[in-house]
């Protein structure tokens, strides 16, 4: 059977939706998530009965609706089918077995088809690269797609087939574990970290945290023991443990196999975490690509509530309460910033808070709060189970343990590898046989574009910081190409919050498109390096700081990608005199070279 | 009550707890550039021109608090530059057109355009189509002029007690929504004398029937600098003064 499918969870009964999430404003993303799943749209008259029922001003809930690329308020159809659009997406072959969808369904992208039956587009990466391409179908992953699947697929919906009957083996995703580690390798008893954990007591298991060297997993390295340290001290009346599975950085997807296989151990990390800074409310915000995983996640949950893991006086220690409620996230990479996912979790739009104050003192609800990676999590439940010396010992000094890559792209062997920080480029691309690597894409679009030049650096946090992409890219791979797609996604991501980003990540993107049209220069090159330096220095949060990465570094270290592309040396205008003549010839119904301007 | 004082490109500003560090300057006559904040609404830091160096560290003056002894500098030549593109890109992204705007002469985006030294855009315009709504009785939105400073949304939200504006959309289709059903302006409890309607820095939000009540050559930035205007900008509206 495929998951719960999308299309038959509930009636849209507005009341009894608001009800099941208490009716709370704070709960209003997910109560979006359900009216859209049961009525396949947010329709704007809903949002007056929903305001009232929450008790907040109907704007807040547009401006909520409004702000998730999964919230529409016009219909999709009976199938909303959404290709992932990574470039490693667009080099599995994408764009054909999209128009080749297109064609077969008539239906035009973007729009819905003229029966009202389905809807074709894009969506940003969704955490499927080791299988792209891949879509979502009314929002539950299909991966490994190709000519046949299109055909299995365009014959399920041309014959109206509920999605419930569709062969589960259209969203079967395999883990893709090709090397595994103490992380992912070793069995894992549930429970075993609390026991040990108990047996020392809150305190000494922070001190193995601390003595571990753990940093945190989602990239920027913060070390984990100084964030549970700082919020167990923190004042507050409801200290909250978040886990964010909003993985949503492109070509990555090692949460994802943590969350379908090794759900125990993060959600123990999760509450070894909440009995050290003494939690009683935890939350997981599963990004919302990862719907499919959401049923299996529930159930682990009620396993471990049954097995007196989660609840109250958790394996007998009297006061130890602690459980866990899942958030789906719906289409915002930003909400992968944890102040953003805190907004989010809270029901508005996703927009970075100012900081300070941290979460760590002031999180969910004004609460203190730990917000830490799914990888995290999982290490430090194995932290506290085993001990910080065997931890410690593995990696280098500053990096210790091991790193969950995401590899994907031009190698033979896609998929998670656990490998020991320090790691090299070219160690991790011998093991996945990439055997015409030209450039790695470390920690996706935000991360590092490494050229064949540097394949001797380091993944670890003090050379190549990563939270996990590992984007191979072969010799006939046009880098300019990948940078563009990045562009894009920045420009689609931006929230919006704050200026240098809303309007320089879409300055950048109409750049590189100008670029791809064959009418840039030199002067554009430097128009994008002045634009990548105010981001860097005025942007609110990461996704800002990090956008013009891409472009600034393939630049550097692929100038000829950017070189053939320039039309002169000098300037070339944005628009196209000619090309602003068009209307007028439609108009007068004249083609001739009269009514032509004479190219240069 | 002064907690300290803190070095702003050289001259040392006093503080008082919790003041931050735009608001200890403009009191003691020091202006940073900044678009976002006013006096008396919560800070937000969007506009992200008050970005100043805190100690080497670069953020926004108006979120962050003045602390005894640090060094901030505002204005450098690097600072001001960054801050004229932000103009520059506040300029393209929506329609802005001066000299037939009733808010000329009285618009802090194009004092402080003037004041950064912005003699064209540079940027390609993005030309958006964006909705002018002149439904209400006593108020005209234009959003063609809107640059998402929030400024209405804060005003009308804490101070007037009427959340008649927020922020719909993501990123640069962010767009000012108000709140009622049929998205008129004219639908919603907004009233003339909203603390809302005077606090728009440009002229998306206009009081109806005082056009050109104050001539142009009369109007506030026609008379002195922005940074003579400190630190209180009540009275500022359209034709004010």
């Amino acid at each position: 059977m495929p998951p719960e499918p999308a299309d038959s969870a509930m009636a849209c009964d507005l009341p009894a939706i608001a009800r099941r999430w208490g009716n709370d404003p704070a709960n209003l993303v997910q109560i979006l998530r359900n009216v859209q799943e049961s009525c396949g749209v947010v329709p704007s008259e809903t949002l007056d009965q929903l305001a009232r029922l929450v008790g907040v001003a109907r704007v807040r809930l547009e401006a909520t609706a409004s702000f998730y690329s999964f919230f529409h308020a016009d219909s999709h159809g009976a199938y909303e089918v959404l290709f992932s659009d990574n470039i490693i997406d667009r080099h599995a072959g994408k764009a054909e077995l999209m128009q080749y969808l297109c064609e077969r369904l008539w239906v035009e992208p973007g729009k819905v088809s003229e029966d009202g039956l389905v809807y074709v587009d894009e969506t940003s990466d969704i955490g499927l690269a080791d299988l792209a391409p891949a879509m979502l179908v009314n929002g539950l992953a299909v991966p490994s797609l190709d000519k046949a699947r299109i055909d299995l697929l365009a014959e399920l919906i041309r014959s109206r087939k509920p999605l419930a009957h569709w062969p589960a083996m259209l969203f079967e995703v395999p883990d893709n574990v090709r090397r595994a580690g103490p992380l992912l390798g070793e069995p894992f008893e549930p429970g075993a970290a609390l026991a040990s954990m108990l047996s020392i007591g809150a305190e000494e298991t922070l001190a193995r945290i601390e003595a571990s060297g753990l940093r945190g997993r989602g990239g920027a390295g913060y070390p984990t023991a100084a964030k549970w340290a700082s919020c167990r001290k923190a004042v507050g009346d409801a200290h909250c443990v978040v886990c964010n599975a909003d993985e949503g950085e492109p070509g990555t997807f090692k949460d994802r196999v943590l969350l379908a296989s090794h759900a125990d151990l993060v959600i123990e990390g999760m509450t070894v975490c909440a009995r050290v800074i003494g939690a009683r409310r935890g939350l997981i915000y599963l990004r919302g690509e990862y719907r499919n995983l959401l049923p299996a996640l529930g159930r682990t949950l009620e396993r471990r509530r049954a097995a007196g893991l989660l609840g109250t006086d958790i394996l007998g220690a009297r006061g130890f309460d602690f459980d866990i409620a899942i958030h789906l996230g719906a289409g915002a990479y930003i909400c992968g910033e944890e102040s953003a996912l805190i907004e989010s979790l809270e029901g508005k739009p996703g927009k970075p808070r100012n900081r300070p104050p941290f979460p760590d003192r002031c999180g969910y609800r004004g609460q203190p709060t730990v917000v830490n990676n799914v990888e995290t999590f999982a290490c430090a439940a194995r932290i506290a189970e085993r001990g910080a010396a065997r931890f410690a010992g593995m990696g280098t000094p500053q990096s210790t343990g091991t790193k969950l890559i995401s590899v994907s792209g031009d190698c033979a062997r896609p998929g998670v590898y656990e490998v020991p920080f320090g790691v090299t480029v070219r160690e991790v691309l011998a093991e996945c046989g990439a055997k015409h690597a030209h450039a790695v894409q470390v920690s996706g679009p935000s991360g590092t574009c490494v050229s064949f030049q540097e394949f001797e650096r380091r993944i670890a946090f003090e050379d190549l910081a990563s939270a996990g992409a590992f984007m191979v890219f072969s010799r006939e791979r046009d880098m300019f190409e990948v940078a563009r797609n990045f562009t894009h996604f920045f420009a689609h991501e931006s929230c919006g919050f704050c200026t240098p980003c809303r309007v320089g990540t879409s300055l950048l993107r109409n750049i590189m498109d100008k670029l791809a049209a064959g009418k840039g220069s030199p002067y554009d090159m430097q128009e994008m390096k002045r634009i990548m330096c105010v981001l860097r220095d005025m942007a609110h949060c990461g996704l800002g700081h990090t956008a013009a990465n891409p472009v600034v570094q393939t630049m550097q270290k692929f100038p000829e990608a950017y070189e053939r592309r320039l039309k002169k040396l000098e300037f070339e205008p944005a628009f196209d005199l000619d090309d602003a003549l068009e209307t007028a010839r439609l108009i007068t119904g004249r083609d001739d070279e009269w009514a032509h301007l004479a190219a240069d | 009550m002064s907690a300290g004082t803190f070095t702003l490109d050289g001259r040392a500003i006093p503080f008082e707890e919790g003041q931050t560090i735009l608001d200890a300057a403009a009191a003691a006559g020091v202006d940073i550039p900044h678009l976002c904040h006013l006096p008396g609404l919560a800070p937000h830091g969007s506009c992200k021109l008050c970005t100043v160096s805190i100690g080497g560290r670069l953020g926004a003056a108006c979120t962050n608090r003045a602390a005894a002894g640090m060094t901030v500098e505002s204005e450098t030549a690097e600072l001001n530059a960054h801050r004229l593109t932000l103009v520059q890109m506040l300029f393209v992204e929506g329609n802005h057109f001066c000299p037939s705007c009733e808010k000329s002469g009285a618009c802090r985006l194009q004092e402080t355009a003037r004041r950064l030294g912005m003699t064209t855009p540079h940027f390609t315009h993005f030309f958006p189509a964006r909705d002018l709504d002149a439904s209400h009785p006593d108020v005209v939105l234009e959003r063609n002029r809107c640059i998402l400073c929030e400024l209405c949304v804060r005003a009308s939200r804490d101070v007037d007690g009427k959340n008649v504006f927020a922020i719909g959309g993501r990123g640069i289709r962010a767009r000012l929504i108000v709140n009622s059903a049929s998205g008129r302006l004219a639908d919603t409890a907004l009233s003339a004398n909203d603390r809302a309607v005077e606090v728009c820095p440009t002229g998306a939000i206009l009081r109806k029937r005082v056009g050109f009540a104050v001539p142009i050559g009369r109007r506030p930035y026609d008379r002195h600098d922005i940074a003579l205007s400190l630190p209180t900008r009540r009275g500022e509206g359209a034709g004010g003064g």
